[in-house]
């Protein structure tokens, strides 16, 4: 079935990337026998490879189809995620905390994350705390990787979601469970350079189809007129200006009407603090410093890094918002219409149970003579709908084809059939944008794009899930002195319940640009529970054990809380507040903004100063463990690197 | 500015491009520096990470 709406050279170019993955993978393996290789074969590699790497690993199919969708929503204040991803995510974590992790992690002998953790703070709670936690979130966002890659195939190849889902599963799968990190850096650089390539291409084509970036960005602020009346509820002012700002609701507005300021709260407590606070504390990243060779190659990626993060958020969030002036302005569907919906109730936002439906008529267009449709789009609303939804322009060719113009912006454009419905599915704008505007060798170059992007990505997640799970759970609660070994086979069910788990979640989770909110909400609960014991127990001598272990129960605690009972969208797809409230989505819903904001912009504070307060109330560390972790004061000269052999 | 009329929306996108420069000149001026040296302990740190691996 996929081979057919495919094609055999599609299938082969795909099939040849894998097969070059695979080889480089065990190549990289095969020359890093012993542990001076390991340490001295980084040193000879260039450091764009190396910057390469690290890109390709912390940027996913959540960041490219994810959070590029939600700029097409929201558009261009989404920037400054990209400002945060480069100037939080690289200059901060780079030059401020990889050193020190890398020292701290070498001295402590850590080997993840947790593990790093738990020996700072000399703690096997800790260890086994932070490891539940990834081992049991993180499924979620890998989850978010696999919607992100799944909506791309989706688009561009007219196959059922949920056979997408499946097929991007198994590929994954295969790749984590054949070893996906081992020769790394071969494969991770590999991959990052083809999403160099495909995102500089993207961009490059996005403004030159819109004008120009001047011109593209003028078209895009006149088109604020055009802002879907349920994004301008909530205080969207058009795609080039900030959301409305202010708290409350102002008075006259109708009880059950939304604040105007809450897309302000979620433009900037979800998608700008949630993400770019959170990539801090990201278990892969912590891990990544320790794998480095030296405090100059850290250096050295910074340079390379900040360029690449901008070529991958910078360009979707860009093209993201930028898609509304194509899909408005500049696109033409050429085909037969094959079918056309004269009703459909379009599903425009859902939570949970409740629907809010538009009733619309839908055209169905064959686009390559195959008699089956490419291109579905909204003809037009219908009855109250009419003002609300966009009317396409269709004209005449004469010879059975017909030119259509949908005059829609990124959300009215992103329709898709859910079951045997059709909804509005915000995290399918990058992909339809690919798909409509970019010519077929490019669909494929960012099907590879997305593909590398996610298979780096989620190889990281889940082998971090899995090692949480056997060395820092089961290998400290059962196996302790156990140094290797038992832990095996602990890590691999690890990897595949973390994998079945997140299949599962993508199989059901669709819409309402879940792969944002999926990402948000694990970057968000790792820097709560984490964030101050990692920058404490880095920093601050004076940092105890009893501290961080608060710090982190309370991060959890309120994060916890906050998802299942304040934070009216995930809250309300779960469903227990609605136990306890009698069917609202939020307890603080007569509170206006409150439901929309992130978890973290309350647990982060307030983890933080648990941290502080706890750690003047209760005894400091000894001093022998403060020289463990951060070295004497007169540190011995190191002796000359020797081959040291791996035994198996 | 470049089309863009919030100038808090001009500015996360020049502060985007600075923040990259910022990057690109940090990594030019200190591409020699940093710690080369090889320690006792980061030789025992990647014998055990290179047995984490293998087992995995």
């Amino acid at each position: 079935m996929l081979a057919q709406a495919i094609g055999p050279f599609e299938v082969s170019l795909v099939v040849l990337y894998l097969a070059v993955v695979a080889y480089l993978g065990w190549l990289g393996y095969r020359r890093t026998q012993n542990a001076t290789d390991y340490l001295i074969a980084g040193r000879k590699a260039h450091p764009f490879i190396m910057a390469l790497s690290y890109g390709s690993t912390f940027i996913s199919t959540s960041a490219i189809v994810g959070f590029g969708g939600v700029a097409g929503l929201f558009g261009m204040s989404v920037l400054w995620l990209t400002f945060f991803n480069i100037f939080v995510g690289i200059f901060i974590a780079f030059v401020v905390l990889g050193g020190p992790v890398r020292r701290m992690g070498h001295r402590l002998d850590a080997h993840t994350f947790p593990e790093f953790l738990g020996r700072r703070y000399d703690s096997r709670f800790i260890q086994v705390f932070a490891g539940l936690i990834i081992f049991c979130f993180m499924p979620v966002y890998a989850a978010a990787v696999i919607i992100g890659g799944t909506e791309f195939i989706t688009a561009a190849f007219k196959i059922d979601y949920h056979v997408a889902v499946l097929v991007l599963s198994s590929i994954v799968a295969v790749y984590v469970l054949a070893g996906g990190l081992k020769g790394v850096m071969y494969t991770d650089a590999l991959q990052g350079g083809i999403m160099f390539v495909g995102m500089g291409v993207l961009l490059v084509s996005a403004y030159w189809i819109v004008g120009g970036i001047r011109q593209g960005h003028a078209d895009l602020t006149a088109m604020a007129d055009q802002v879907f009346v349920g994004f301008k509820a909530i205080g969207h002012r058009g795609w080039t200006a900030l959301p409305a700002f202010g708290w409350g609701k102002p008075a006259g507005l109708p009880a059950d009407a939304p604040s105007p300021y809450d897309l302000w709260y979620i433009v900037f407590t979800t998608i700008v603090l949630g993400v770019g606070i959170g990539v801090l504390a990201q278990p892969q990243l912590v891990v990544r410093f320790m794998t480095v060779k030296s405090k100059r190659e850290l250096n050295r990626a910074v340079l390379t890094g900040g360029f690449f993060i901008l070529m991958m958020t910078g360009v979707a969030f860009t093209v993201g918002a930028l898609s509304n002036v194509y899909f408005y302005k500049h696109e033409k569907i050429v085909g037969r219409i094959v079918g056309v919906t004269e009703r459909a109730d379009v599903i425009v936002k859902k939570e949970r149970d409740v629907e809010k439906r538009l009733p619309c008529k839908l055209l169905h267009v064959d686009t390559v003579d195959d008699n089956e449709p490419d291109f579905h789009v909204i003809a037009e609303g219908l009855d109250a709908a009419a003002a609300i939804l966009p009317k396409a322009e269709i004209r005449d060719l004469g010879d059975g084809r017909v030119e259509i113009l949908p005059k829609a912006t990124s959300f009215t454009r992103a329709l898709v059939r859910k079951g045997n419905d059709w909804m509005l599915n915000p995290d399918s704008i990058i992909p339809n944008y690919v798909t409509s505007s970019m010519p077929k060798w490019f669909g494929i170059l960012f099907l590879l794009t997305l593909l590398a992007a996610a298979m780096s990505t989620i190889s990281s997640q889940f082998h971090t899930a899995g090692t949480a799970l056997g060395r820092d759970v089961i290998q400290q609660l059962f196996h302790r002195g156990d140094a290797g070994g038992h832990g095996t086979h602990v890590v691999r069910l690890g990897m595949i319940v973390g994998i079945v788990v997140a299949v599962i979640f993508s199989y059901y989770a669709r819409g309402g640009y879940i792969v944002a909110r999926a990402t948000a909400i694990f970057f968000g609960l790792c820097a709560a529970a984490f964030l101050p014991s990692l920058i404490g127990g880095l920093f601050f001598k004076r940092m105890t054990r009893v501290a961080a272990i608060c710090s982190m129960v309370t991060g959890f605690v309120i994060s916890g809380f906050w998802v299942l009972f304040v934070k009216a969208s995930e809250a309300g797809a779960i469903g227990i507040v609605q136990r306890v409230t009698g069917g609202k989505n939020s307890i603080l819903v007569d509170y206006p903004n409150w439901p929309v904001v992130e978890p973290i912009v309350i647990a982060l504070p307030i983890s933080a100063l648990v941290a502080a307060v706890v750690s003047l109330l209760t005894r400091p560390p000894s001093d022998a463990h403060l020289e463990r972790c951060f070295g004497g004061a007169k540190a011995a000269p190191a002796p000359a690197p020797q081959p040291v052999e791996v035994t198996a | 500015m470049l089309g863009i009329e919030d100038p808090f929306v001009w500015l996360a996108y020049v502060l985007s491009a600075v923040s990259t420069l910022l990057c690109v000149v940090y990594g030019i001026v200190n591409w020699n520096r940093g710690d080369d040296s090889v320690a006792a302990e980061d030789i025992e740190w990647a014998a055990h990470e290179a047995e984490a691996r293998q087992s995995d």
